[in-house]
């Protein structure tokens, strides 16, 4: 496979730290347009494999190219996200001192440079998208709450909507269901796919449940390389998963 | 049009503080002139520059407030931008004096002759005009800061390990100002001035002129420290106090709108300094030492971080009690600063203004439920309660 055609292209990637190889000649394809689900134990290298798509983290090997031509190792956090690639965390990190609209604002795409941001005023175009983005995370009641009274469920939505202000082409999910009640992992698979009719997805999620209805295909990771990939049926009935993740 | 845009945009309390000093600007000085001394209402002198040296303390914490409180930059160090500012000053009043030195060297400050310097070194070329001195004033903490901030900030030095660095910055500078070999004056520092603009400094016109442009560069201050934290830029600000790693995968470059308002902060703390130096007449090594920094530190706790006004209350009611102490127990200031401290952290911990904040929710609480309890029901849903867990406005 050649790096050109794809939107996320991993290939050969280690990385160690203090001798422990938390991604071992890991690589990974995505095509643009795709939603993706990784799964595996914890220690699997899922979110290390996040940091360093995101920058955080630097390969000590392999190639890791965006958008087919764009080396990601020699960009920093803020330049990979302005090149479209937005993260969640695993723990909701909305601005807690910030209201609910203001988180958005604060994510919306544009100009990032301090100078514009001082004599920033906002347009008509951004308000109606700051309104859209609320109506989709179902947070428009609450859009002069600060972020800190909000719920669990509803300051992950708020973190997912700040993604979609951003408007990436990839977006990177950490964990997105935990600690939701069943209603809201429900909606939140939902509200997931109607974000992947438009830009590709990686979801990192331990819930097979959640990850069933998402209905996509699937990447296994297990010390920090892929062990199966394919459809959930075909990964789930692989008997090395079944040993190290599933279980029984 | 620019008061008409605040009235619009700012908030009703920056409105009044701003309206409050620049009414102090005009009454205190009038008060002092114009009243007699017999009248109990006359401000003597004295009282003119004690409080316009108040106000200098207020301007530092309200630069402090700007980088702790908003962007969660703890400085230890800020006195030494402040004292920057203030030599930047004194040098100038140090060459107004000519040849009415003890020496009467019509070039050369006393403290060269003394030192048995042929000529001015080349760093104290400028200060004899007054508009050099000025640009100095906020150039040399503004350029100091900007170094500083750019290295510490782009190797994403935070929290604890930035604040001892800025402790060790005003320490490096307090012990390089007492060598005699710097030019600055020494231990000794710079004094005996006499003249500012062709002013005698010790008139009580000029006293009262020093403490009206104190009160207006204060007002001023809050009025662009206003601007900023409500613009995009403050909300950004914020956003890297709370979750910085955050702030950077939305695509900030976080080091940036750091080095910004920290360098904007040294600026104004530097021209506090300015500020401070005619007034009380010396400056010296001192005002680099650590404890000064921790000080306004303090300051800003019990005042309120995070709130501008709160800081100036901060500033003036600890000088305040300072004044008070230093003469009455001389031996027992430090201890109450350090009791201070420790009861504003432990009771306080939004300091006096976040007392208010919440004193003033819990009157509107009590407002509600007494609206729940006299209205009937029709009224309840005109849309004029909110919602019962209705957080309060960020401050």
């Amino acid at each position: 496979m050649k790096a050109k055609d794809t939107l996320l292209y991993l290939d050969g990637v280690s990385v160690s730290f203090d001798g422990f190889r938390a991604i071992n000649n890991l690589s990974l394809v995505l095509q643009s347009g795709e939603m993706r689900a990784i799964i595996g134990p914890n220690g699997a290298g899922k979110t290390t494999m996040m940091d360093i798509i995101t920058g955080k983290t630097k390969p000590d090997t392999g190639d890791v190219y965006f958008n087919g031509t764009v080396d990601l190792t020699g960009h920093d956090e803020a330049e990979i996200a302005m090149l479209g690639i937005g993260r969640k965390f695993q723990k909701p990190t909305v601005f807690e001192s910030h209201t609910v609209e203001d988180n958005l604002v604060l994510a919306l795409s544009g100009s990032r440079s301090a100078f514009s941001a001082l004599f920033h005023r906002q347009s008509r175009d951004e308000a109606d998208r700051i309104l859209e983005i609320l109506y989709t995370i179902r947070l428009f009641e609450k859009r002069h709450w600060l972020a800190a009274n909000l719920s669990h469920g509803q300051k992950q939505w708020l973190e997912i909507g700040m993604l979609l202000a951003q408007d990436p082409k990839l977006l990177l999910v950490d964990e997105p269901v935990a600690g939701m009640t069943d209603a809201e992992t429900a909606e939140t698979a939902k509200l997931l796919r109607d974000i992947a009719r438009t830009r590709s997805v990686i979801v990192v999620e331990h819930d097979m449940h959640f990850v069933r209805e998402l209905d996509v295909k699937v990447t296994c990771l297990h010390e920090g390389s892929v062990l199966a990939e394919g459809s959930l049926d075909h990964v789930s009935n692989d008997q090395r998963v079944i040993e190290v993740y599933l279980g029984r | 049009m620019i008061t008409q845009w605040f009235f619009k945009h700012g908030d009703r309390r920056g409105v009044i503080v701003i309206a409050f000093l620049v009414g102090i600007a005009c009454l205190v000085p009038l008060l002092n002139l114009l009243v007699p001394d017999t009248s109990p209402l006359h401000v003597p002198t004295y009282l003119v520059s004690l409080l316009g040296k108040y106000l200098t303390y207020a301007l530092l914490a309200v630069a402090l407030d700007l980088v702790w409180g908003f962007c969660g930059i703890l400085s230890l160090g800020h006195g030494a931008f402040f004292a920057l500012g203030g030599y930047a000053m004194g040098m100038y009043l140090m060459r107004q004096i000519g040849p009415r030195g003890v020496y009467a060297d019509p070039v050369l400050p006393d403290f060269m002759v003394f030192l048995n310097w042929k000529e001015l070194p080349w760093f104290w070329y400028g200060f004899d005009n007054f508009w050099f001195a000025a640009l100095m004033v906020v150039l040399v903490p503004g350029v100091l800061a900007f170094g500083f901030g750019w290295l510490a900030f782009r190797s994403r030095v935070t929290g604890v390990y930035l604040s001892i660095i800025t402790q060790a910055l005003t320490y490096a500078l307090l012990l390089a100002f007492f060598r005699n070999d710097m030019g600055f004056g020494g231990n000794n520092g710079l004094t005996d001035f006499k003249d500012i603009l062709g002013f005698n400094i010790q008139a009580g016109t000029t006293r009262s002129a020093l403490f009206a442009a104190t009160a207006l560069f204060l007002a001023l201050a809050v009025f662009v420290s206003g601007f900023i934290i409500r613009s995009k830029l403050g909300k950004v600000l914020v956003g890297v106090r709370d979750a910085e790693s955050r702030m950077r995968f939305l695509g900030y470059r976080v080091d940036r709108y750091k080095l910004f308002v920290w360098t904007l902060s040294a600026m104004m703390a530097g021209i506090a300094g300015a500020l401070y130096v005619p007034q009380v007449g010396i400056i010296n090594p001192s005002e680099f030492e650590p404890a000064n920094s921790i000080e306004a530190v303090i300051w800003v706790a019990v005042g309120g971080r995070g709130t501008i006004i709160g800081p100036i209350i901060g500033a003036v009611l600890v000088n305040f009690g300072k004044t008070y102490f230093t003469t009455a127990f001389p031996e027992a200031w430090l201890f109450a600063l350090g009791a201070l401290f420790i009861l504003v952290t432990l009771f306080l911990p939004k300091g006096i203004l976040g007392l208010y904040g919440a004193w003033k929710a819990r009157r509107a609480a009590d407002a509600a439920q007494k609206d729940d309890e006299v209205l009937p029901p029709v009224v309840k849903q005109s849309g004029k309660r909110v919602p019962a867990p209705e957080p309060q406005a960020a401050e």
